[in-house]
């Protein structure tokens, strides 16, 4: 039992333990609408944007990247919502052509300033790297999404379930649209540094989804998929520890293999 | 279905009048719905008749908002006063995809259409009561904790016929469901909408079932081609060389007794 706490003597160790524990139920909460609204496309475009962000940064001579990052993603976000609603090629489509001009604009940008090398970190980012200063924001994003759950969830559930109903029933559809993007654009730019561009959306959409997968109502849905993402945080960043490899592809992992397990759950029934 | 009879006795009320003065939709070059000027009176029961595609879904869709429109649609009190404030509306679609997947309920659909309160938190017992009340009214209180992408078509128009007129509605507008329920669920389906009546709303329908409108509805409006082609009461309407040309059938007896 001594060994597997071992892990606690370790200050980098012990600091990435709460940031897992801010990170997962965070993405556990957001993603739930993720899934829910299928937009697991559009917050993969979104994680794209960050290589754009950071490009600009570089391109301002700024030392901190986390503004111009929140700042393009929220435009690139905004945007690209826009475009998926007015239809005019599809969903899918718009959304990988952003997608693509997400990376390649970041690409052009930080090879231009011959920065690349110094941010391929970006692309897998180390949660082991997070001090504890860093941990502040996300303790912050954590209390705005769950006040933000709070006060507007009935009416992302309502715009979810149907946007025409929703209008019907008095609801300010296109507020409560942009707003749910909006702060999955912020969420995905204060995390993307400590788990990487390439599988933060894995992080967001797992523990939702394994949690659809046997989740009966809205209840459980969240309840599951906290219980999802905290469980793989935790145990992906201990099997990491222990074996030496990368921790948020570990964790990612762990939330597949939950996936999968309740998919033949889910099945059975 | 004789509670019909205080159809005309209802008290007043606030919002008495809708109005729609040459409405008209259009999807880039196409014109599919236009000039269509139409009144209907609270307490009333107003019915769009015509073929399948001739526009009546898509007058429902535009008063609704759900499609951009030209016109003037607009509501106003008693003796053409000014409405007093925007009205109230109740919606049932003639289908509406529902995601198949969707961990939500009939009982969390409900809750975060008429509440704040997040629908995963628990509620007060009478909050829960009055749901109870309002789906029984429709007979769908067995469907509480059903997944809304696993109801059937006629269970599905239940819950929304109940959560339409759960709001008070001064605006009530039903889509006849066409496809996705048997003939029994349309004639549950009728039986609600004749017991809607009495209650002080202005009730918008679309149908297809000529004796259903012949003998209950109070104005009929006949829609041929993205326009109105015939309104007033059913038996003017049901007479006219209009409605011979789109119900031939139905004109040559078939529902005049």
């Amino acid at each position: 039992m001594n060994e597997l706490f071992a892990f606690w003597q370790y200050d980098f160790m012990r600091t990435a333990f709460f940031a897992v524990l801010l990170i997962m139920p965070l993405f556990s909460i957001l993603g739930t609408m993720v899934v829910n609204n299928g937009m697991s496309f559009f917050s993969d475009a979104l994680g794209h944007s960050a290589l754009t962000g950071v490009g600009i940064g570089v391109l301002l001579g700024l030392s901190d990247f986390q503004w111009p990052m929140i700042l393009f993603a929220l435009l690139f976000a905004l945007l690209m919502n826009r475009i998926r609603h007015s239809a005019m090629s599809s969903t899918d489509t718009v959304i990988g052509v952003f997608s693509s001009c997400g990376v390649a604009l970041g690409l052009v940008l930080l090879s231009g300033s011959g920065s690349f090398q110094n941010y391929q970190g970006l692309l897998i980012g180390d949660i082991l790297s997070i001090g504890e200063a860093d941990l502040l924001p996300l303790g912050i994003a954590l209390v705005a999404v769950v006040v933000l759950w709070g006060l507007c969830f009935n009416k992302f559930l309502a715009v979810s379930i149907s946007p025409t109903l929703a209008k019907v029933h008095g609801v300010a559809v296109w507020l409560y649209d942009r707003l749910f993007v909006a702060a999955i654009a912020i969420v995905v730019m204060l995390a993307i540094r400590w788990v990487g561009l390439l599988i933060i959306n894995a992080m967001l959409i797992l523990p939702a989804a394994a949690a659809r997968n046997v989740a009966r109502s809205m209840k459980s849905y969240h309840g599951l998929s906290l219980v999802f993402g905290v469980f793989s945080g935790v145990l992906g960043l201990l099997l990491s520890f222990y074996n030496d490899v990368a921790t948020g592809p570990m964790i990612v992992l762990v939330a597949a293999a939950v996936f999968f397990g309740t998919l033949l759950i889910g099945r059975k029934k | 279905m004789s509670d019909a009879v205080h159809l005309h006795t209802h008290a007043p009320c606030g919002l008495h009048c809708l109005h729609i003065d040459g409405l008209a939709v259009r999807r880039g070059d196409h014109t599919i719905v236009h000039d269509v000027s139409l009144h209907a009176h609270c307490g009333e029961l107003t019915v769009l008749i015509g073929r399948n595609g001739a526009g009546k879904s898509t007058i429902m869709r535009a008063i609704v908002g759900e499609l951009p429109h030209e016109g003037r649609i607009s509501f106003s009190g008693h003796d053409g006063a000014p409405a007093p404030r925007m009205p109230r509306c109740g919606y049932v679609p003639q289908s509406l995809a529902l995601d198949p997947g969707s961990p939500a309920t009939v009982r969390d659909m409900w809750y975060s259409f008429t509440s704040r309160l997040p629908v995963f938190l628990p509620r007060r017992r009478r909050t829960v009561e009055n749901m109870m009340a309002e789906l029984a009214r429709f007979g769908a209180e067995d469907l509480a904790d059903k997944q809304i992408g696993q109801l059937s078509g006629g269970e599905r128009q239940r819950v929304l016929l109940a959560l339409a007129t759960s709001q008070k509605p001064d605006l009530l507008l039903l889509d006849e469901p066409v496809s996705g329920i048997d003939n029994e669920g349309l004639q549950d389906f009728y039986t609600l909408v004749d017991r809607l009546r009495s209650q002080d709303m202005l009730v918008l329908l679309i149908s297809h079932d000529l004796r259903f409108v012949r003998t209950h509805a109070d104005r009929v409006v006949l829609i041929e081609n993205g326009t109105v082609a015939a309104a007033g009461k059913p038996e003017d309407v049901f007479r006219t060389a209009e409605f011979a040309a789109v119900f031939p059938e139905a004109a040559e007896g078939g529902v005049s007794g």
